[in-house]
C-alpha cells in the first residue's frame, strides 16, 4: 500500500496514568489504512481501550506522534477539535444524550459543528436509520430503547457526522446476549463499505470473520499482529498461543 | 365567647386597620418579594459561574487561580452568618458611597445564595456519567459546548428540587433585611408591634405569610420533581 492511503500513523505512543507504576500503552506504532477494519484484540488491561482513546485524544498520550489524515493531532497547536469530527467513536456504554430523543441525539452535532440545517441534518439521520432499521424510534427518548437498539443509534450518531474512521470500544460487550448480533449486523455492513474502522472486541469469531487485520496486545505494547487467518492459524508469539486458548 | 370575639376585633383593628397599618404588611411583603426575587436571579448567576469553575478544574486540572478564588469565596460565605455579611456590605463595603438599600440587599442575599447554589449545582454536573462528556467532545464539541448542549441541562434537571428549596431558605433569610434599616414583610410587622404595643397579632401575621409563601414554593418543588421524575429520560 502507498503511504497516502495511510489514514492514521501512530508513532511510538505512550501513556503513563497518574499515580501509575506501569505505563497503560509502552510505545505503540501503528499504520491504519483507508477501508481497513483493524481489530484489537488482548487480555483485559492490555492497553486497548486506552489506545483506541488516544486515537482522538480522549486520553492524552504521554509520549509519541499521531497523524491523522497527515495531521499531527498530538501538536499542542492543532485544533483538535475539528479532527474528531471526522473520527467517529462508540462507547462500551453507547453514552446517548438521555435529554433528548433519537433525532436529536442524531442532529446536534451535524447542526451545531457542521453548519448544516436541521432539515438537511434530519434527512441524512433518517435515511441512516432506516438503514440500521430504526425508522420508526425517531421520536423516542434513549430510555424507551433497548441495549441493542441504544447502540445502533449510537453508531448512526457517529456516522452522522460522515466520519472518515470509525472507533468503537467493546461495542457489544454490556449487551444482552440476544442484541449482539443486530449492532454486529450494522458493522458488517459499514466494513463491506469500506469504511475505516478499529474496533476492540472480545468477539473473536466476529473478528476473524470481518477484520482485514488482527492486533494483539499485552501489557501495553503490540505483540503480534497478522491477517485474521494466520493470526488464529498460525500465532507466532507464546503470549497470544496463550491467550487464544482460553478465549477460543 | 363573644367578648373574646370582640376583642379580637378591636384588636385586629388597632393592628391593621387603623392608621390603614395593614400597608406596613403588604408593602413589606412587596420588599421582601423584590429582594427575593432578584437575589435568586444573582445567585443563580454566580452560582452557575462558580460551579462551572469549580468543576472545569476538577475536570481538566485547567482554571486554578479562578478556582481557588471561588473556593475562598466558597469558605467565607458558608462559614460567616448571612446577618454580619449583610452589615458588611452596607456598612463596610458600601459604606461611602450613597446606593439604594435594595440594591446592597439584593447583593447581600445573591452573594450568599451563590454560594450554595454553586455547590447544588456543582454537585448535579459531577453527577452526570462522564460518558456523556466524553461522547460531546467525540463528536468534537469542546469543553464549553459540552457543558451549554450537554452536561448542564442534565444536571440543571436533576437539581432543580434542591435549587428551589434553597431559594425558599432565601426567602426566609431576607427576613434579616431589618439590620439594614429595610422595611421588608418582618419589619413591617415589627413596626405595628412598636405603635400598638400588640406583639402576637402583628407578628403572627407575618408568620402566617412567610408560611403559606413557603407552602406554595414547596408545593411548587413537589410538583416539579414529580413532573421530572415521570420525565425521567
Ligand atoms: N483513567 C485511568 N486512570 C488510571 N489507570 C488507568 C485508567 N484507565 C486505564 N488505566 C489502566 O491502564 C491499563 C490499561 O487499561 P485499558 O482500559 O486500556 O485496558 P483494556 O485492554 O481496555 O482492558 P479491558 O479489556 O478490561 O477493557 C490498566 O492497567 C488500567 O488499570
Ligand atoms: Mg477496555
Amino acid at each position: 500500500m502507498t503511504t497516502d492511503n495511510v489514514l492514521i500513523s501512530v508513532n511510538g505512543l505512550k501513556k503513563k496514568f497518574e499515580g501509575m507504576e506501569l505505563h497503560a500503552l509502552n510505545g505503540v506504532s501503528i499504520d491504519i489504512h483507508r477501508g481497513e477494519v483493524v481489530f484489537v484484540v488482548g487480555p483485559s488491561g492490555s492497553g486497548k481501550s486506552t489506545f483506541l482513546r488516544c486515537l482522538n485524544l480522549l486520553e492524552e498520550p504521554t509520549e509519541g506522534t499521531i497523524l491523522f489524515e497527515g495531521v499531527d493531532i498530538t501538536d499542542k497547536k492543532t485544533d483538535i477539535n475539528k479532527h474528531r469530527q471526522k473520527m467517529g467513536m462508540v462507547f462500551q456504554q453507547f453514552n446517548l444524550f438521555p435529554h433528548m430523543n433519537v433525532m436529536k441525539n442524531l442532529t446536534l452535532a451535524p447542526v451545531k459543528l457542521q453548519g448544516k440545517s436541521v432539515e438537511e441534518a434530519q434527512k441524512t439521520a433518517m435515511e441512516l436509520l432506516e438503514r440500521v432499521g430504526l425508522a420508526n424510534r425517531a421520536d423516542a427518548y434513549p430510555n424507551q430503547l433497548s441495549g441493542g437498539q441504544k447502540q445502533r443509534i449510537a453508531i448512526v450518531r457517529a456516522l452522522c457526522m460522515k466520519p472518515d474512521v470509525m472507533l468503537f470500544d467493546e461495542p457489544t460487550s454490556a449487551l444482552d446476549p440476544e442484541m449482539v448480533g443486530e449492532v454486529l449486523n450494522v458493522m458488517r455492513e459499514l466494513a463491506e463499505e469500506n469504511m475505516t474502522m478499529v474496533v476492540v472486541t472480545h468477539e473473536m469469531a466476529f473478528a476473524k470473520e470481518v477484520a482485514s487485520r488482527i492486533i494483539f496486545m499485552d501489557q501495553g505494547s503490540i505483540v503480534e499482529e497478522n491477517n485474521p487467518k494466520d493470526f488464529f492459524e498460525n500465532p507466532k508469539s507464546e503470549r497470544l498461543k496463550g491467550f487464544l486458548s482460553k478465549v477460543i | 365567647m363573644s367578648d373574646w370575639i370582640i376583642a379580637f376585633k378591636d384588636r385586629f383593628y388597632v393592628n391593621f386597620i387603623k392608621d390603614d397599618r395593614w400597608q406596613y404588611i403588604t408593602n413589606g411583603l412587596w420588599v421582601t418579594l423584590r429582594i427575593t426575587f432578584f437575589a435568586v436571579i444573582l445567585g443563580i448567576v454566580i452560582g452557575f459561574l462558580v460551579a462551572i469553575i469549580r468543576s472545569t478544574y476538577d475536570k481538566t486540572g485547567k482554571m486554578k487561580i479562578a478556582n481557588f478564588i471561588c473556593r475562598v469565596y466558597l469558605v467565607v460565605i458558608r462559614g460567616t452568618p448571612v446577618v454580619v455579611q449583610l452589615l458588611i456590605i452596607y456598612f463596610v463595603i458600601f459604606a461611602s458611597v450613597d446606593i439604594g438599600k435594595m440594591f446592597v440587599a439584593v447583593i447581600a442575599f445573591g452573594i450568599n445564595s451563590g454560594a450554595y447554589v454553586a455547590e447544588i449545582v456543582r454537585s448535579g454536573i459531577m453527577s452526570i456519567d462522564k460518558g456523556q462528556f466524553e461522547a460531546g467532545r467525540s463528536l468534537g464539541f469542546n469543553y464549553v459546548q459540552t457543558m451549554i448542549y450537554i452536561i448542564l441541562p442534565q444536571a440543571f434537571k436533576n437539581v432543580l428540587p434542591a435549587l428551589g428549596n434553597e431559594f425558599i431558605v432565601l426567602l426566609k433569610e431576607t427576613s434579616i433585611s431589618g439590620y439594614i434599616a429595610m422595611e421588608d414583610l418582618t419589619k413591617g410587622g415589627d413596626i405595628i408591634r412598636s405603635r400598638t404595643y400588640d406583639a402576637m397579632m402583628p407578628l403572627l401575621a407575618v408568620a402566617l405569610i412567610y408560611l403559606v409563601m413557603v407552602m406554595i414554593l414547596e408545593f411548587l418543588v413537589r410538583k416539579l420533581e414529580r413532573r421530572l421524575r415521570s420525565s425521567d429520560h
